[in-house]
């Protein structure tokens, strides 16, 4: 059917890319990365909406007013914003090709989020010492799944944090160590807009209740 | 299952050798059949020395080509699954009346039925599309791959890996008996104590994973790596079909992978989300997983529309009417499939207006499926149409599924919902549109491109065998279960007090019989082609004179797909290309770059199922060590810095020459 009728090659380099390079690796990975945020933030998404429909079902058991401690909260909102300016400091060393400044602003940025996890981890280990455990109303079990995903996102965050120092000591700022960055960086940047939409919505609304 | 679910111990969890279900006889027969075929299988295999074929040229592969195949036979394996659920519940259904209690006891039928839609769609359906977008689309775009090949081959294990978790749940503890979608309370812990709903809950969670990856990757791939002249409005409708599928996966299963947390959560931890007490809303759980459910079907029927287009094109001999609104058409269904949801459950009493709403956006729907309908039509209008297996499983498409299509525009009132909701009526409806869209449209697909895939036609005797079983079968098989939904019979009865109703049963039985000649005959068509490939060998690569550019490439293409890419200047690329004579390069080849097959993606799905399994029966210490293995693979795996190979030019320069003499005999047949 498709006659082998040989056209002058002049006419073929219209119908084929006769000069093809190499395409470089990764050319779809930020596209990818976005899109799979997207789709980790319709998770977060679903969680709000719970937390929506349920939040204010305590079973005549505590409300936000009775657990909430919004000092404490708002420290805690204070490391994660703080870690994502260290995290934009990373990117500006990373620009210049400055190998031991990424990773020194990484280590600042994983203590930052360290930090944000322990407080986070002090203030569930206090509501549950109070007897506000996730079982004892949907409001809470609402409360715990929504900020528990968020801080298993941050402590993911973190062990990807630290492979990727190891990983930029190894083999400094090579392209995909480049491209490694930039995604962890849109990954750090989600989880902190996240986190605002739980300090408004779950905290601060709470508050008001 | 009434022990195992009591006692506890730390080595082996909730598992024990009561766990076996050995006082059913249906189960040990299978299970020795199973065992015996599966004996024979390693044996064979182990036998002729395929091991290491297997492993290095399939397994491991990320040729996004092998995959699609290796999707294709995972489907097909499920749906023999599948269908032998759907044939004992027949059977059942048919013997249960005037004091007969069937052959099934309430145990095993309500995990039968749970089981049958689960694998249909999740392990049926959804491997049969993924393989097909996952075959075609790379190489009507032109592309050597797709985007993330690694991450294709670990979304195929993840999904291999809960069809695994939901095979062993019929030999090691019981499967759900909640019906497909689990609804709580009922699949709660405090009416379901048992490990089917955990089955249920890590098959479903483990092939999320690989769906939602596959879904990111294949948008990737469509948006990125198209040739170089195919705009948005030059892609074939396939893409587009598929484009919009995968943009409906990305955007629902996250949906699906969030409700099922919230039940596990519930069932492990003691949360309330769905509980009927401390606050928990069982109607959230029906809400949020059918703005998942949803546009699920839509993932499911989009592509097979695409194939649909395709074949009518072909064989029509003409470009496809109304490609733009064919594109719109299939945009606008991929947006309405969000706002309709609330039909699934119009009976639980969200009041007048909710249920107008969401009465309305369904009745739309209908309006770009039906402007399809009149864009294939009128394709064939006027047109020299040739009659080849996949333009009949158009055809039959086009018939059954209209029927399907109206039968559910009757559901979308909700008076009438009310009327029919539950019914064997909704039953028919939705074996209607996924028999007579989903199914009719793989097989299209697979009579279709099975030629490119494997460089023969299928024999077309046992294949229309085979197509008239299905559409006769079909018909049989679910007339009755329309007339007898519309009579107040409710779905996933297991016995009957009314004995006039069980000669519609009968008649029902007998359909899915015809159904399963149709079954046989296919499996028939496949051995049959696959013995006498010689005489069916098409050397041509484009044996329908198709119209877009996988038929550019040579049956089987090589693993670069195009030795050099080619330019699209139109609409049904290759078309234009045939037309303008236009012939192969034949100098100049360069070496082509190329990703590294890789066993990670093996072994983090084996891994996966190990966890999954250790958390289904409560082995906390086998999960967690699972779980450690599976993040320190994956870490590991990111220290691989060289995924990549260059095709050595003599390679491409051989294969290209190959393929000169092939068409060169092809042209001396012709």
């Amino acid at each position: 059917m498709s006659a082998p009728a040989n056209v002058p090659s002049a006419d073929l380099a219209n119908w084929y890319d006769l000069d093809e390079h190499d395409h470089p690796e990764g050319g779809s990975t930020l596209l990818g990365f976005w899109i799979y945020l997207m789709s980790d933030c319709l998770i977060f998404a679903m969680l709000f909406a719970a937390f929506g429909v349920v939040g204010g079902n305590y079973a005549a058991g505590p409300g936000p007013k009775d657990l909430f401690d919004l000092p404490l909260v708002a420290l805690n909102t204070a490391m994660l914003l703080f870690s994502s300016i260290t995290y934009g400091f990373a990117m500006l060393a990373m620009q210049r090709g400055n190998v031991k400044a990424v990773q020194g602003w990484l280590l600042v940025t994983g203590l930052f989020g360290a930090a944000f996890l322990s407080i986070e981890l002090y203030e569930f280990a206090h509501l549950i010492h109070e007897g506000a455990t996730p079982q004892r109303s949907a409001f809470l079990s609402a409360f715990f799944t929504l900020v528990g995903t968020h801080g298993l996102h941050v402590t993911f965050g973190l062990i990807w944090l630290g492979v990727l120092v190891v990983q930029v000591g190894q083999r400094g700022l090579v392209a995909a160590n480049q491209r490694r960055l930039m995604c962890l960086s849109l990954f750090w940047h989600f989880l902190d807009v996240v986190w605002i939409g739980v300090f408004t919505f779950v905290y601060l609304l709470g508050m008001l209740r | 299952m009434t022990s195992a679910d009591q006692h506890w111990s730390f080595l082996f969890g909730k598992l024990s050798l009561e766990a076996l279900p050995l006082h059913e006889p249906i189960i040990v027969a299978t299970f020795a059949a199973v065992a015996v075929g599966g004996a024979a299988l390693v044996g064979a295999l182990t036998y002729f020395k395929l091991w290491g074929y297997l492993w290095h040229e399939w397994f491991t592969s990320v040729d996004h080509k092998k995959i699609g195949i290796m999707y294709m036979i995972l489907g097909l394996v499920m749906f023999l699954r599948g269908f032998a659920d759907a044939i004992m519940m027949r059977i059942q259904q048919a013997m249960a009346f005037n004091g007969s209690e069937g052959y099934l006891n309430a145990h095993h039928y309500d995990q039968i039925f749970t089981a049958h839609g689960v694998i249909m769609i999740f392990f049926v359906a959804m491997p049969f599309v993924t393989g097909l977008m996952n075959y075609v689309v790379p190489l009507q775009i032109g592309a050597r791959d797709v985007s993330f090949p690694f991450l294709n081959n670990f979304s195929f294990w993840m999904t291999t890996a809960g069809a695994m978790l939901v095979m062993a749940s019929l030999f090691i503890g019981e499967f759900a008996q909640t019906g497909w979608l689990a609804y709580p309370p009922l699949s709660g812990l405090s009416y379901s104590p048992g490990v089917g709903v955990d089955y249920y809950i890590w098959a479903l969670q483990i092939a999320g994973v690989g769906t939602t990856l596959s879904g990111i990757n294949l948008i990737a791939t469509i948006v990125k790596l198209r040739a170089p002249g195919m705009t948005m409005m030059k892609m074939p409708v396939f893409t587009w079909t598929s484009l919009c599928t995968n943009v409906l996966i990305v955007a629902s299963f996250p949906v699906l992978t969030a409700v099922l947390v919230l039940l596990t959560l519930d069932r492990y931890v003691g949360t309330n989300f769905f509980t009927n007490d401390f606050g928990g809303s069982p109607m959230m759980y029906v809400n949020l997983i059918w703005i998942w459910g949803h546009p699920e079907v839509y993932i499911l029927v989009l592509p097979v529309f695409g194939v649909f287009s395709e074949v009518t094109a072909t064989f029509s001999g003409k470009k496809l009417f109304g490609y733009s609104s064919m594109v719109y058409a299939t945009v606008v269904i991929t947006i309405l499939s969000y706002v309709v949801w609330l039909h699934h459950f119009f009976t639980m009493g969200s009041g007048a207006s909710v249920n107008s709403f969401f009465g309305i956006t369904t009745m739309v729907i209908s309006i770009p499926t039906g402007a399809k309908l009149f864009n294939w039509l009128f394709t064939m209008y006027r047109a020299r149409i040739r009659f080849d297996l996949p333009m009949m499983w158009t055809l039959a498409f086009m018939l059954t599924f209209v029927i399907g299509g109206m039968t559910g525009v009757l559901l979308a009132v909700p008076p009438a919902d009310f009327v029919l909701h539950n019914s064997l009526f909704l039953i028919a409806h939705f074996h209607n549109v996924i028999i007579g869209g989903v199914v009719f449209g793989v097989f299209a697909a697979i009579n279709y491109w099975w030629p490119k895939a494997f460089g023969f036609k299928l024999e077309p005797f046992w294949g229309k065998v085979s197509f008239w079983c299905w559409v006769v079968g079909f018909w049989l098989a679910f007339t009755p279960l329309y007339a007898m939904g519309l009579m107040g019979v409710t779905r996933r009865l297991r016995v009957f007090d009314d004995p006039s109703l069980q000669i519609w049963f009968v008649i029902a039985a007998i359909g899915a019989g015809v159904i399963a000649i149709g079954i046989a005959a296919m499996l028939l068509q496949y051995a049959v082609s696959i013995i006498r490939r010689d005489q069916n060998r098409d050397l041509t690569g484009d044996p329908w004179n198709a119209r877009t550019l996988e038929w550019a490439t040579s049956s089987p293409p090589p693993a670069y797909n195009f030795a050099f890419t080619p330019v699209v200047h139109d609409l049904d690329a290759w078309t234009g290309m045939k037309r303008a004579g236009v012939g192969r390069p034949l100098e100049g080849f360069r070496p082509i770059h190329m990703p590294k097959n890789t066993g990670a993606g093996v072994i983090l799905a084996g891994l996966s199922t190990v966890c999954g399994f250790a958390l289904i029966w409560h082995v906390w210490w086998l999960a967690a060590v699972g779980f450690a293995a599976l993040l320190i693979t994956a870490i590991a795996h990111t220290f691989n810095y060289r995924r990549d190979f260059h095709i050595p030019v003599e390679t491409v320069i051989e294969t290209e020459a190959a393929r000169t003499r092939e068409l060169a005999l092809a042209g001396a047949a012709a």
